[in-house]
C-alpha cells in the first residue's frame, strides 16, 4: 500500500509542476503588456521600460518562471501589477473563505445524497423510490446560479429569513457567519446533492444485488443492517471517486456563487483580477485552483486504495 | 419430531406458479438430497425456506422449524432475522462472490456469532472463528482468519462459508450446489467435510444438487423435483435402484455413463425443461414422457407411504 501511495504522491508532484508551467506559459503568451495596463495609454516609453524592469518582465521567460515558482514555494506570489500589494496574503484569506463555502456545499450535498440515495436504492422497485430518483433527475437539470436566484427570492427577499449576500468571518460573529453561509451553501450543494444521489443510488443498487449481501441476510441481519454493515463500505468506493470530481466542480461553481452572493472568496478575487487585467494575480489564483483540484484527486486515489483491500494488498 | 417441515409450499411470480404443492420433512440430523434438472425449482424452494425470496415472489403454505414457534412463511423480516444464521443456515453455490470482499474472513465468521449473541464479545467470537476455520480443515486457521476472500481459493472460501453456517450450531443446514463451482478433487473433500461436520453436530441437511453421484455419496434420503413439484421421494437406495417415476429413471439413465441407447449414444431425457409457467397442464412431465397416456392430462398427486412416494399414473415397473 505504501508503494501505491508513494506512486500517487509522485504523480501528484509531477502533475503540479507541469500545471504550474502550463499556467505560467498560457498567461505569458496572452497579448497585452502588464506595464502598459498598469500605466495607461499615455505612459512614456521611458516610464514603460522602467516599470517593466520593476515588474521583472523584461527578463527571459525561464528566469521569470523560476523566480515566480520559487517564490510560490515560500508563499510569495509576487506583487500585483495593479495595486502593487503582495498577492500571497490576500490569496490565503480568500482561499479560506472559498473553502468554507465549498466545504459547506459538499456537506449539504452529502446530507442530501446519502439518505436519499440509499432510500431510493432500497425502494427502487416501489413508487417512493422512483419519486426520489425523479426529484434528483430534476435537481441535476437546474444550474447552480438558478438555484441561487430562486433561494434568494424565497428566503431573502420574500421571507426575509436570511441575508441575500455578504460575508461575516466566523470569528467576528458565528451566527451571522452561518446565516450568511446557508444560502450560498444550499445553492452549491443542492445541485451537487442531486447528482450525487444518483451515484449513491446506483452503487447501492449494485451492492444490493451482490451475493455477499444475501449472505449477510442469511447470517441473520435485517436488510437495512446488512446494507449498513456490508454494503456501504463497498458502495462507497465509486461514490468517493465521484465525490472527488464533484469537489472540482464545486470549486468552479463557487466562482459563480461568490459573485451572486457578494462573497469575498477566491472566485470573486479571480473575476476582479481578470477584469482589471491583473495578470500576475490571475496566474496565482489559477495555480491555487489547479493545485486544489490535483490535491483532491490525490486524496481520492489514496482513499480508493485504502477502501479497496484488493489494491491495499497488491504492491 | 422433524427439524424442518415444509407443507404445501406454493411460490409464484405475478400469478405464474413456479413451485406447486411442495411438502416434505427433514428429520433431526437427517441428510436429504433435493435433485432435479436446472429450472425445476430447487433454489426457489431453498430460498423460500430461508425466507430470502426476492420481493416479487409470492409465497403460500407453511415452513416450520422444530425449535421455532412461528411459521416462517409470512413472518416479518425481524422474526426471520432471528432464525436465520441461528436455527438454520445456508451455503450458496458461488464461493467467489458470497463473501464480503472488504472484510477479513475471520471477522465474517465471528460476525454471525456476535449477531446472535452466541459468544459474549468480539475477542471470544474471534477465537471461536479461528477454531471453526480449523474444524473445516483450513490450514493455518489463525492466519487464514486475517486473510481477505480474494487471497483464498474457491474451495477454501467454500470452507469459510461452511464455518459461518455451522458457527451457531443450527438445527438445519441448507446447501445449494455447494460444490458445483469447484473442481473434482476439491469437490470430493468438501462433500466429505459437509457429511462429517453435520454428522458430528447432529445437523439436519437439505442438500441441493443436480449431480446424482453427489447425492448418493452424501445423503440418506432424496427428493426428486421437476416443474416446481416433487415427483418422487424415498431413500437414496430405493429411488436410485428402483425408480418409480419416469423422470427419475431418465435422470438416472442420463447420469449412467454405461447406459447407451440403441444407437450407442448416452441416454438423455428427450426435450428440454420448459421455462417457468410453460409446463403442460396435468402431469408436468407429460410433454417429455415416453410413458404418457390419456390419464396424464390430470395431475397425479404424490402419495407417500413410509417416506416413499411418487406422482405418476404409469410408474416404472407397474404400480406397487
Ligand atoms: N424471481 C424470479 N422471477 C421469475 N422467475 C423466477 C424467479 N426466480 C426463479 N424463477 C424461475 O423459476 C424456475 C426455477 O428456478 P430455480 O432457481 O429454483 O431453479 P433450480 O432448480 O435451482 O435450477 P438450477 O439447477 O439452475 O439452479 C426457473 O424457471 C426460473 O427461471
Ligand atoms: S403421469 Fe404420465 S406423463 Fe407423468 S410421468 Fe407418469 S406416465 Fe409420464
Ligand atoms: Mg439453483
Amino acid at each position: 500500500m505504501t508503494v501505491q501511495i508513494l506512486r500517487r504522491a509522485l504523480i501528484f508532484v509531477v502533475s503540479a509542476l507541469v500545471a504550474s508551467v502550463a499556467v505560467f506559459g498560457l498567461l505569458a503568451v496572452l497579448p497585452g503588456d502588464p506595464a502598459q495596463v498598469a500605466l495607461g495609454v499615455s505612459a512614456t516609453p521611458e516610464l514603460l521600460a522602467k516599470t517593466r524592469q520593476e515588474f521583472g518582465i523584461d527578463r527571459p521567460l525561464a528566469t521569470q518562471y523560476f523566480e515566480w515558482i520559487g517564490g510560490v514555494f515560500s508563499g510569495d506570489f509576487g506583487n500585483s501589477y495593479v495595486t502593487r500589494e503582495p498577492i500571497g496574503p490576500q490569496l490565503v484569506d480568500r482561499l479560506g473563505v472559498t473553502m468554507w463555502l465549498v466545504g459547506a456545499g459538499m456537506l449539504v450535498a452529502l446530507l442530501i445524497a446519502l439518505p436519499a440515495g440509499v432510500f431510493a436504492a432500497v425502494r427502487h422497485r416501489r413508487a417512493s423510490g422512483s419519486v426520489i430518483s425523479g426529484l434528483s433527475q430534476l435537481g441535476v437539470a437546474v444550474p447552480g446560479f438558478v438555484a441561487a436566484i430562486i433561494l434568494v427570492q424565497v428566503f431573502a427577499v420574500q421571507l426575509r429569513w436570511l441575508p441575500a449576500g455578504g460575508w461575516t468571518p466566523p470569528i467576528v460573529d458565528p451566527l451571522d457567519f452561518l446565516s450568511g453561509l446557508l444560502l450560498p451553501a444550499l445553492s452549491l450543494g443542492l445541485v451537487q446533492g442531486a447528482v450525487l444521489t444518483r451515484y449513491v443510488r446506483s452503487s447501492v443498487i449494485d451492492v444490493l444485488r451482490e451475493d455477499y449481501l444475501r449472505t449477510a441476510r442469511a447470517k441473520g441481519l435485517t436488510p437495512y443492517r446488512a446494507l449498513l454493515r456490508h454494503g456501504l463500505r463497498n458502495a462507497s468506493v465509486p461514490v468517493v471517486t465521484v465525490l472527488g470530481l464533484q469537489l472540482a466542480t464545486l470549486l468552479i461553481g463557487a466562482v459563480v456563487i461568490e459573485r451572486v452572493f457578494v462573497i469575498p472568496g477566491l472566485g470573486s478575487m479571480l473575476l476582479d483580477a481578470v477584469s482589471n487585467r491583473d495578470l500576475l494575480t490571475v496566474q496565482g489564483i489559477v495555480l491555487v485552483l489547479v493545485l486544489a483540484v490535483l490535491l483532491v484527486n490525490f486524496v481520492v486515489d489514496v482513499l480508493y486504495t485504502v477502501l479497496n483491500p484488493r489494491l491495499r494488498q497488491a504492491s | 419430531m422433524s427439524a424442518l417441515t415444509v407443507d404445501s409450499l406454493e411460490l409464484s411470480v405475478a400469478g405464474i406458479p413456479l413451485v406447486t404443492g411442495v411438502s416434505f420433512t427433514v428429520g433431526a440430523g437427517e441428510r436429504v438430497g433435493l435433485i432435479g434438472e436446472s429450472g425445476s425449482g430447487k433454489s426457489l424452494t431453498a430460498t423460500a425456506v430461508m425466507g430470502l425470496l426476492p420481493d416479487e415472489v409470492d409465497a403460500a403454505g407453511s415452513v416450520r422449524l422444530s425449535d421455532v414457534d412461528h411459521d416462517l412463511v409470512g413472518a416479518t423480516e425481524k422474526q426471520l432475522a432471528r432464525v436465520r444464521g441461528r436455527r438454520m443456515a445456508m451455503v450458496f453455490q458461488e464461493p467467489m462472490s458470497a463473501l464480503n470482499p472488504s472484510m477479513r474472513v475471520g471477522d465474517q465468521v465471528a460476525e454471525i456469532m456476535l449477531i446472535h449473541g452466541t459468544r459474549p464479545d468480539k475477542a471470544t467470537a474471534r477465537a471461536a472463528a479461528v477454531e471453526l476455520l480449523g474444524q473445516v480443515r483450513l490450514p493455518e486457521p489463525a492466519e487464514t482468519a486475517r486473510a481477505y476472500p480474494h487471497q483464498l481459493s474457491g474451495g477454501q472460501r467454500q470452507r469459510v462459508m461452511l464455518a459461518i453456517a455451522l458457527a451457531n450450531d443450527p438445527a438445519v443446514l441448507i446447501c445449494d450446489e455447494p460444490t458445483t463451482a469447484l473442481d473434482v478433487t476439491v469437490q470430493a473433500r468438501m462433500l466429505e467435510l459437509i457429511r462429517t461436520a453435520t454428522e458430528e453436530r447432529g445437523t439436519a441437511l437439505l442438500f441441493i444438487t443436480h449431480d446424482l453421484a453427489v447425492v448418493a455419496q452424501t445423503c440418506e434420503r432424496v427428493l426428486v423435483m421437476y416443474g416446481g413439484r416433487l415427483v418422487e421421494t424415498g431413500s437414496v437406495k430405493e429411488v436410485f435402484t428402483a425408480p418409480k417415476h419416469p423422470y427419475t429413471r431418465g435422470l438416472l439413465d442420463a447420469s449412467d455413463l454405461e447406459a447407451v441407447d440403441e444407437h450407442g449414444r448416452l441416454r438423455t431425457i428427450p426435450g428440454a425443461v420448459p421455462g417457468a409457467g410453460e409446463f403442460p397442464g396435468g402431469c408436468v412431465f407429460r410433454n417429455r414422457c415416453t410413458d404418457a397416456t390419456g390419464d396424464c392430462a390430470e395431475a397425479p398427486v404424490l402419495s407417500e407411504v413410509d417416506d416413499r412416494g411418487f406422482a405418476c399414473w404409469n410408474p416404472v415397473g407397474g404400480p406397487a
